[in-house]
């Protein structure tokens, strides 16, 4: 897709400029993960890349370095800057431009900081290998990054090893390096997607000051449409490994002329909640699976004949506004009806407690987390538990589960008194209880097929014969969409919401009164998380369950919970009823927390002015 | 096969089969090393389990008018040994002990090293300190050393060798499913089933065991190689079977002393034995290479 540069910044070059770009992946045979890729930033533009998982973004992202995974190979097509290409250099010579002319900022910055070396070294080195200047120039640059990242410059700081920053501080070293030698380009790979909201929030201001100040072209691969409305000027939105819609963010976000754009939009959890969550069915396809016209046909609501058989071409919708869609018109005519409306919460009886806890001290050994923590969950509601990493929120929800027993206080369910410990409960609680973690890549045996792992509660607690098991293994797979075929699958042959879906199943099965989901969407997709929440709510509704939601994303629990349980450094800071709390927060932590969340209401609302 | 083309047919198979080991077995043969590694055993474990009834005389009496250390001749192919019997039926015959008293020593070295490493990758702890360091004790003693230290004691007893070799299995069995399975116990899954209330032997058997199966697949086929040596050392040094029965280490003691007369009994065991522990050996390594593969691919994949 090719573009033209913004307006204001003339008929100049632009600082990155990608042409036709193919990479190919060996399978034996060799297939396409990305192709037919344009596009263009211009010098303090932050374009970002978005798409689901495997869509093509973190391949596009490393191209622009020159670089490719291990067994892909780019093609065809250029990568230019400042008008060079640099693909057409000999090897050598890409490498020494890459941290110079382009950098990269990983995802996980602790993978990408030497653990054995001190900042400084770290530092010092970024610029000495590209022959910056006398080592008081190096010095005089460090301080001067460091300043830029918001980190301390003195001694003491420099001193210290990765493991000693905390995550925040260590993706702000990340980002020094990436802007020590002053690139043209600098490509950032889901930066933040690791951080609390708050970090977030001062590492994306970080990186938009420093775009701007130093003219840098930044390329932002990301998931989180949130977080992209607030910091890039325009978006490109990837699908299959080809790029399916490129325009300005707020007119994306308003009226998307790509049915996959839109339905990444309604999947974005909004803090005021008035409309409801809808995921995407279905999932992307990966290279070599990929159907023949058009790549999201199969689970698009706007299809025709044509889209099965031909890929669309690319298409203006207007100056700097491109789209790939056959169906363009009628999008753009359905974009501007109305989003769906939330659906409202059931009403909850508020006379008895399912589980009841009071004042409760734990410890994670001589660490305290948790400093006289009480919760209520009444049967038929869902009690939301929000609070950053370290806030302890996990911790109470294996207390409750009984996965943590070193605490002090006491925790009664149904009325009676839970012993702490699952192993010294009684089958009937641990049955009445279940659990559904936060990475189903990590809660699913992997050795184990869906039918197997589904049917181990069965047996372990009903005592039930194969028959008996396969048809509530059946049943229980139609309550969480999964098609019954995948029993005889395995956990790597799905894909992470699907995943998901088999851990929320087995929790199901063993018929529970509670049900505690760990940040269950954390690791997932936007559109994922968006099915997922909108499946546990529907869940809850027609099973009566008592649910404790347990997220750092106060966006996603307007849709979800009843009433909302803030947490921070072990205790508990605000609680009511969800619209209370995120309509009129009292404690400073909520307004901090809220503050934080990116939105993309807000985003949009600030574009429009 | 090159590391990337490992990796991603590896990552093929991943998609079709639906059995993780026949991933791991698929991958294994698609390298030259294993098929080289199978066909030696095979051919070795085929000899000796068909050998016994095919021997040409009987392996444990002379043969009639051959004098002791004949060379070669039509009579006797590969001529006799230091009392006159033929030393192609005595190879013929010779390696089912080697092959039988290894296998039942690497199984149970295996049985038991697995057990304590999966309880003491579970346990942590105390438990786990007492039960890998008195492995560290056991690894201490070097094999051959504790097996002559038993038959001194006991007497040259078939079990007690088999034991011995067992025993000292055992530690090096258990280090590497501790390590395998230290990270396995620490996952969500396990959890899981914890919090269903499932007993701990099913935890360890049926939900951490199938997840090490790669490692300990690897494991056995090189402890297996290398007890191939030690139980033929232990015979040679007449801690196995004991004359006038037929055996590779056995061979090779009574022979030595007409190495230079007749070289064909002492070096046809040799060449048998060095071969079974290149094959295994190979096996394992083919094994072990594949198994890297699969969990290359699949992190590339991410």
């Amino acid at each position: 897709m090719s573009t033209e540069t913004p307006a204001e910044t003339g008929a100049q070059t632009p600082a990155l400029e990608l042409v036709d770009l193919r990479v190919e992946i060996d399978y034996g045979h060799r297939e396409d993960i990305v192709d037919g890729i344009a596009f263009s930033v211009a010098a303090g533009e932050v374009l970002s890349l978005v798409g689901e998982s495997g869509s093509g973004k973190t391949t596009i992202g490393l191209a622009v370095l020159g670089h490719t995974r291990r067994g892909a190979r780019i093609t065809s097509g250029e990568v230019r800057i400042e008008g060079r290409d640099i693909l057409s250099l000999p090897p050598l010579e890409r490498q020494r431009l890459r941290g110079r002319l382009v950098s990269y900022v990983p995802q996980d910055p602790a993978a990408a900081l030497n653990p054995a070396l001190r900042i400084e070294t770290q530092l010092e080195e970024t610029l000495s290998s590209h022959g910056f200047g006398s080592s008081d120039d190096r010095r005089a640059r460090i301080a001067e990054t460091l300043a830029e990242v918001l980190l301390p410059g003195d001694s003491a700081f420099l001193h210290r090893y990765p493991h000693q920053l905390s995550g925040g501080q260590q993706q702000r070293v990340a980002l020094a390096m990436a802007f020590a030698n002053r690139p043209r380009v600098i490509v950032l790979d889901e930066p933040t997607t690791g951080l609390d909201v708050t970090t977030q929030a001062h590492v994306l201001e970080t990186v938009r000051a420093l775009c701007a100040a130093h003219g840098v072209a930044a390329v932002y691969v990301s998931h989180d449409l949130a977080v992209v409305a607030t910091l890039a000027s325009r978006v490109a939105v990837m699908y299959g490994g080809r790029l399916v819609e490129l325009g300005p963010t707020g007119t994306l976000f308003q009226v998307a002329a790509h049915p996959y754009t839109r339905r990444l939009v309604e999947a974005i959890p909004e803090l005021s909640g008035q409309h409801a969550l809808v995921g995407i069915p279905g999932t992307a396809p990966r290279p070599g699976q990929r159907p023949a016209g058009c790549f999201f046909e199969p689970r698009c609501t706007f299809a025709v004949a044509r889209c099965r058989a031909e890929f669309p071409p690319v298409d203006q919708v207007a100056p700097g506004h491109e789209v790939r869609c056959w169906e363009r018109d009628r999008v753009l005519a359905d974009s501007l009806a109305a989003r769906p409306q939330a659906v409202p919460l059931p009403d909850v009886s508020a006379d008895r407690s399912l589980v009841l806890v009071q004042e409760i001290d734990a410890a994670h050994g001589p660490r305290q987390v948790l400093f006289g923590v009480g919760v209520v969950v009444r049967p038929h509601e869902c009690v939301a538990l929000v609070g950053e990493s370290g806030s302890g929120k996990t911790t109470l929800a294996r207390c409750i589960a009984g996965l943590h027993s070193n605490y002090d206080g006491e925790i009664s369910f149904r009325g009676r008194p839970l012993p702490p410990g699952a192993r010294t409960r009684d089958p009937e609680t641990r049955r009445e209880i279940q659990y559904v973690f936060q990475s189903p890549y990590s809660s699913l045996n992997p050795r184990k097929s869906i039918g197997q792992i589904i049917g181990q509660p069965l047996r372990l607690f009903f005592d039930l014969g194969g028959r008996e098991v396969r048809s509530r293994t059946a049943e229980v797979l139609e309550t969480v969409q999964l098609s019954a075929s995948v029993v005889e699958r395995f956990p790597h042959h799905l894909s992470g919401g699907e995943r998901q879906r088999v851990a929320i199943a087995r929790a199901l099965v063993a018929n529970p009164q509670l049900l505690i989901c760990d940040e269950v969407t954390s690791a997932l997709d936007v559109s994922v998380q968006a099915a997922i929440v909108d499946l546990l709510a529907d869940l809850q509704r027609e099973l009566g369950l008592g649910l404790l939601f347990v997220t750092h994303n106060l966006a996603l629990i307007r849709t979800i919970a009843h009433e909302v349980v803030v947490m921070s450094n072990g205790r508990i800071v605000e609680r009511g009823l969800v619209d209370d709390v995120l309509d009129r927060p009292q404690a400073e932590y909520t307004k901090k927390l809220l503050s934080d969340t990116p939105s993309l209401e807000a985003a949009i609302a600030a574009s429009r002015v | 096969m090159t590391d990337v083309a490992l990796e991603a047919a590896a990552l093929a198979l991943e998609d079709t089969q639906r059995r993780p080991w026949r991933v791991l077995f698929a991958a294994a043969w698609s390298q030259h090393r294993t098929k080289i590694g199978l066909g030696i055993t095979a051919l070795l474990v085929g000899t000796a389990i068909v050998g016994q009834f095919v021997t040409p005389y009987p392996p444990d009496q002379g043969v009639a008018n051959q004098l002791p250390f004949a060379p070669p001749s039509s009579d006797v192919w590969l001529g006799t040994d230091t009392l006159g019997r033929d030393v192609f039926s005595r190879f013929l015959a010779g390696g089912l002990s080697v092959l039988v008293l290894s296998g039942i020593a690497t199984a149970l070295g295996m049985v038991l090293g697995v057990a304590v490493g999966l309880v003491a990758a579970y346990s942590r702890g105390k438990l786990d300190d007492v039960l890998m360091r008195s492995m560290d004790v056991l690894l201490s003693l070097p094999q051959i050393v504790f097996a002559l230290v038993l038959a001194a004691t006991v007497g040259p007893e078939l079990w007690l060798l088999v034991v011995a070799v067992g025993v000292t299995t055992m530690p090096r069995a258990a280090r590497v499913t501790r390590g395998a399975a230290v990270e396995v116990v620490e996952r969500d899954f396990v959890r899981a089933a914890e919090a269903i209330g499932l007993p701990r032997r099913r935890i360890l058997f049926s939900e951490v065991l199938p997840n090490i199966s790669s490692p300990l697949i690897v494991e056995t086929t090189l402890r297996m190689s290398f007890n191939v040596a030690v139980v033929a050392g232990l015979s040679f040094l007449g801690f196995g079977l004991q004359p006038p029965a037929a055996d590779w280490g056995l061979m090779i003691n009574e022979n030595k002393n007409g190495l230079t007369l007749q070289p064909w009994p002492v070096l046809l065991p040799v060449i048998a034995i060095a071969l079974l522990t290149i094959g295994t050996s190979l096996i394992g390594d083919g094994l072990s290479r594949a198994a890297i593969g699969i969990e290359r691919g699949r992190t590339s994949r991410g």
